[in-house]
């Protein structure tokens, strides 16, 4: 290769990481300065000499930013677990037990996926409305415990497990309970994994759903939280406060990400699916 | 093997029970609904059956907007991330120094939220009383013209939308581009060389072929999930997209069924039907061009 | 076109993670003739695919010089080499017919040597017939079997008429009864085109079979060159002698005192010549004749029937394990628990136990 082509290559590439990087860059850089400083600057500065965190006390004073973290993350934790509980057992049942029906359902599930979630999201508003779950983490949560995609991924992967170690656990007098536990879940550790991150991907960033069931701020999420600051938070247009807000609430899936990077990245082009 | 019939459903119970109510029903529930004409939510009743709320829908300003909104939105930016995302993936692929670094780097974006992230880009884009923002100052450095990216003309909005999805849906495309260019074994290469084949053909008589089954992978999804644009929409202009003129299918559903002008899940019911039908005629014809295009 | 490969090393550096420097083709030189077919023999790892590989230039020597005719051509890029390279996996383009696949290197040729249409059209069709695979041009490459996929990247290697050859592990993707058939198809080719070629196997059986000339490799070092038989016959070291044949030969402790040869005790050669003291013994298992009266004795174990010939498996307390003899079927009568043997002279060879290399003598 030879040399110009290489910097132009590398000064592309550079050029896509700024634009990547830029918008959180600034991000962080308006939370740090000073109200006054940040309108008072007609020509933003790339930089500040003299930082502030009034800004992240303001965000959580000011709005209820603690109690939409909480929120979330009960949301998120909660969703994720009930969700394994419930996939595992359907993944294991199609994978391992044999009964009757069972590839009749399991082709009506995979039919499932295709559709999309526009579609029964009217629905599932009125039923969660008529049950009276508006404004709760029920109504939030129940809705979103279920996916055939995850379910469809965990099958093949339990399906991946051999048979010889089922019929040493059988011969042993296992239970298919304790197999489950003790063998496929281990074995299939990658995959359950890989779930479980791009589910608390998912949650975390849920915005529609919440949105639609939820109008009192106890039961905002992040995401509804950003909209609720953004329209009527700090009383006036507070871009610093609102920056801080976003900073935190970006902030956990960014770490969550850099420490799992390897395993985040190859389970989302395994899973192949958008968040 | 002997069949355990009761254990298998015991197992299939709790996923068949949630997705039989929060799926099937409402499937059938939206065609329901998407025939009653003058539903009335505080009542639950309704005067006739017909296709009154699909003709109300497709008469709808708001919706015909909606369209036009989602269509432009699709038709820029699938063809542009996938293309970039393409070029930025054959780079990468072609560099050894800070591979890993550029990787994690550009994948940022999937993991933070939508709204989020959202608001950076209105502050970047608006152009307000103190400052009319970074952008338009670079603009201006350029000798340009400023323009209110947020609340101004109909063709900037629209740009920042479009600049928006873009950064949002590359991490994926860049992902999947990047790992199906690895799995391309060097062999073919080897042998292109061997054989003087010149750059321009190894590319496109080599490369391309092998890795399009993942480049209509990523158009196919990539249509899909801008004609379901909403969020994004929102994180630039608020809540209130009809009023900002930037309302997407996916909006006009939300808004049809809740919020200020809500109340109605009969015309959400029959835009959702037309948008799965608008969804689903792309995909077919997307797969009938990739079956005539993928080669193996 | 004849090879030479002068002084060629590569050594390949040290990784991270404790990859330590290997030398995988330690200072070649040799020399191919014009028209001949040489495979290149030795165990895997032994850095024949890398001498391979310097020749097609894929890989770049780290020293040394490499001769294509009269031209130097190692600085030369391999696209510019004019070798046909086969692969092991063969790197047929999954999503081309054979016929494209077959036509693609004439595709790429540019300026005064660009092709017409009709006339890559001949050529395909011609290297299609030399490799026997007309009817299979319009398939893709997973609708054909192991052996048509390997007869299109031949062919493909072939269409452009290189210089020289270049096959890597040919043989090995496919099954026993195919590997027979497509070894004779390619010595025959072979000789129809007149193409120097060169072929990498491990298999010695494969490599003897069909080559002019051998090459047989170890960590690096090229052991010898030459004829097959004369190789088999003549092994200059202890392990092309392991190395070639099969059954593999026989090795006894032994040692020679007074221009004679004893193993267990037992003088069972006069070795003229011969330095005296302790000698590793190689014996082919074809150097045996069952004799009563025979000067080496053995533990006879079992026989094993082999149709024309038998296997005879005995022991010998100057070996290691079981030793083998093949012999004509009739001579095979064996009663008893003790068995002997006289020795031919030509299937004995001695080497020094410490180097391994050859000890000579005469008879």
């Amino acid at each position: 290769m030879n040399k110009p082509v290489k910097v132009l290559k590398y000064f592309f590439l550079s050029l896509w990481a700024l634009i990547v990087l830029f918008p959180f860059y600034w991000m962080i850089l308006s939370s740090v300065k000073s109200y006054s400083a940040y309108n008072s600057e007609y020509i933003p500065k790339f930089f500040t000499l003299t930082p502030t965190l009034q800004n992240y006390k303001d965000a959580f004073t000011a709005v209820p930013l603690a109690r939409y973290f909480l929120n979330t993350l009960v949301f998120t934790l909660s969703t994720t677990a009930l969700m394994l509980l419930v996939i595992i057992l359907a993944a294991y049942a199609f994978a391992r037990l044999r009964f009757r029906g069972r590839e009749l359902v399991f082709t009506l599930f995979l039919a499932l996926m295709m559709i999309p979630n526009e579609l029964v999201i009217i629905t599932n508003f009125v039923t969660v409305t008529n049950l009276g779950l508006r404004n709760t983490f029920a109504g939030l949560i129940l809705p979103s415990v279920t996916s055939v995609f995850y379910i469809y991924l965990l099958k093949e992967s339990f399906a991946g497990v051999p048979d010889e170690l089922y019929y040493a656990a059988k011969v042993d007098g296992t239970s298919d309970l304790r197999y489950l536990t003790k063998v496929m879940l281990p074995v299939c550790r990658p995959t359950v994994i890989t779930v479980i991150i791009l589910k608390i991907i998912e949650c975390w960033n849920s915005y529609v759903w919440p949105r639609l069931i939820t109008d009192d701020e106890a039961y905002y999420l992040v995401s509804n939280g950003i909209q609720a600051i953004r329209e009527n938070g700090f009383g006036r247009e507070n871009i610093p406060a609102m920056m801080a807000a976003v900073t935190v609430i970006s902030l956990p899936l960014i770490v969550l990400f850099l420490v799992f990077r390897g395993k985040i990245m190859e389970g989302v082009s395994r899973g192949g699916i958008k968040g | 093997m002997e069949k355990n019939n009761r254990k298998g459903w015991l197992y299939l119970l709790p996923a068949a029970a949630f997705l039989g109510v929060f799926m099937i029903y409402p499937l059938v529930d939206v065609f329901v609904y998407s025939f009653e004409e003058g539903y009335n939510s505080a009542s639950q009743s309704f005067f006739g059956v017909g296709l009154y709320n699909y003709s109300y829908v497709l008469r709808d300003p708001y919706f015909l907007q909606a369209l036009k909104n989602t269509f432009i939105l699709v038709i820029i930016t699938v063809p542009l991330s996938t293309g970039l995302a393409l070029i930025i993936s054959l780079m990468l692929a072609s560099i050894e120094k800070v591979r890993g670094f550029f990787q994690t780097v550009y994948f940022l974006p999937y993991v933070t939220n939508t709204l989020a992230v959202g608001l950076v880009f209105m502050i970047l884009f608006k152009k307000t009383a103190y400052s009319d923002g970074l952008i338009n100052l670079l603009i201006h450095f350029f000798g340009g013209e400023s323009v209110d990216f947020i609340t101004g003309p109909y063709w900037a909005k629209m740009l920042v939308l479009c600049l928006y999805t873009v950064w949002i849906v590359m991490p994926f495309k860049i992902l999947i581009l990047t790992s199906a260019l690895a799995s391309v074994e060097k062999t073919y290469y080897d042998a292109a060389r061997i054989d003087a084949t010149p750059r321009w053909r190894v590319f496109t008589k080599i490369t391309l072929p092998m890795i399009s089954p993942m480049i209509f992978y990523l158009i196919i999804t990539g249509f899909i999930g801008a004609f379901k644009a909403y969020s994004d929409a929102v994180a630039l202009f608020g809540t209130d997209l009809n009023a900002a003129e930037m309302n997407t299918l996916v909006g006009y559903i939300y808004d049809m069924l809740y919020g200020n002008s809500g109340g109605y899940p009969s015309y959400a019911s029959a835009a959702a039907i037309i948008l799965f039908a608008i969804v689903l005629t792309i995909t077919c014809i997307n797969l009938m061009i990739s079956r005539d295009n993928v080669h193996y | 076109m004849k090879v030479v490969l002068q002084e060629l090393t590569k050594t390949f550096p040290a990784g991270g993670r404790g990859v330590e420097a290997v030398t995988a083709v330690n200072n070649f030189n040799i020399e191919f003739p014009d028209g001949t077919l040489v495979g290149l023999l030795g165990p895997s790892g032994c850095g024949k695919s890398t001498a391979l590989n310097l020749i097609s230039g894929l890989l770049a020597p780290t020293s040394g010089k490499i001769f294509f005719g009269d031209e130097d051509v190692t600085a030369l890029p391999p696209e510019k080499r004019g070798v046909g390279l086969v692969f092991q996996s063969y790197a047929l383009y999954p999503h081309l017919t054979a016929r494209q696949n077959i036509a693609f290197p004439l595709e790429n040729l540019r300026g005064k040597d660009r092709l017409s249409k009709a006339d890559i059209e001949k050529r395909v069709a011609e290297a299609a017939k030399l490799v026997q695979i007309e009817n299979v041009l319009d398939r893709k490459p997973k609708e054909m079997s192991g052996g048509q996929q390997q007869r299109v990247a031949i062919a493909r290697a072939l269409v452009k008429l290189p210089k020289v050859l270049l096959l890597d592990e040919p043989l090995s993707n496919l099954d026993a009864r195919l590997r027979l058939q497509t070894r004779e198809e390619l010595r025959r080719i072979q000789q129809e085109t007149g193409i120097t070629t060169v072929f990498v196997t491990h298999d010695q059986e494969e490599a003897m079979s069909i080559s002019d000339s051998i090459v047989v490799m170890n960590a690096g070092v090229i052991q010898q060159h030459g004829r097959p038989q004369s190789v088999y016959d003549d092994p200059c070291n202890l392990f092309v002698a392991k190395f070639l044949g099969n059954p593999a030969i026989n090795i006894f402790d032994g040692e020679v005192k007074n221009e004679k040869l004893f193993i267990a005790g037992e003088a069972v050669l006069d070795v003229k010549g011969a330095p005296e003291g302790k000698v590793t013994v190689g014996i082919r298992p074809e150097g045996f004749v069952i004799s009563e009266n025979g000067a080496m004795s053995a533990e006879f174990r079992q026989l094993e029937v082999m149709g024309r010939d038998v296997s005879v498996v005995f022991e010998s307390s100057a070996a290691q394990g079981r030793s083998r003899a093949i012999v004509d079927a009739s001579s095979a009568s064996v009663s008893g628990t003790r068995i002997c043997f006289e020795l031919k002279r030509e299937k004995v060879h001695l080497f020094s136990p410490e180097t391994g290399e050859r000890i000579c003598f005469n008879g």
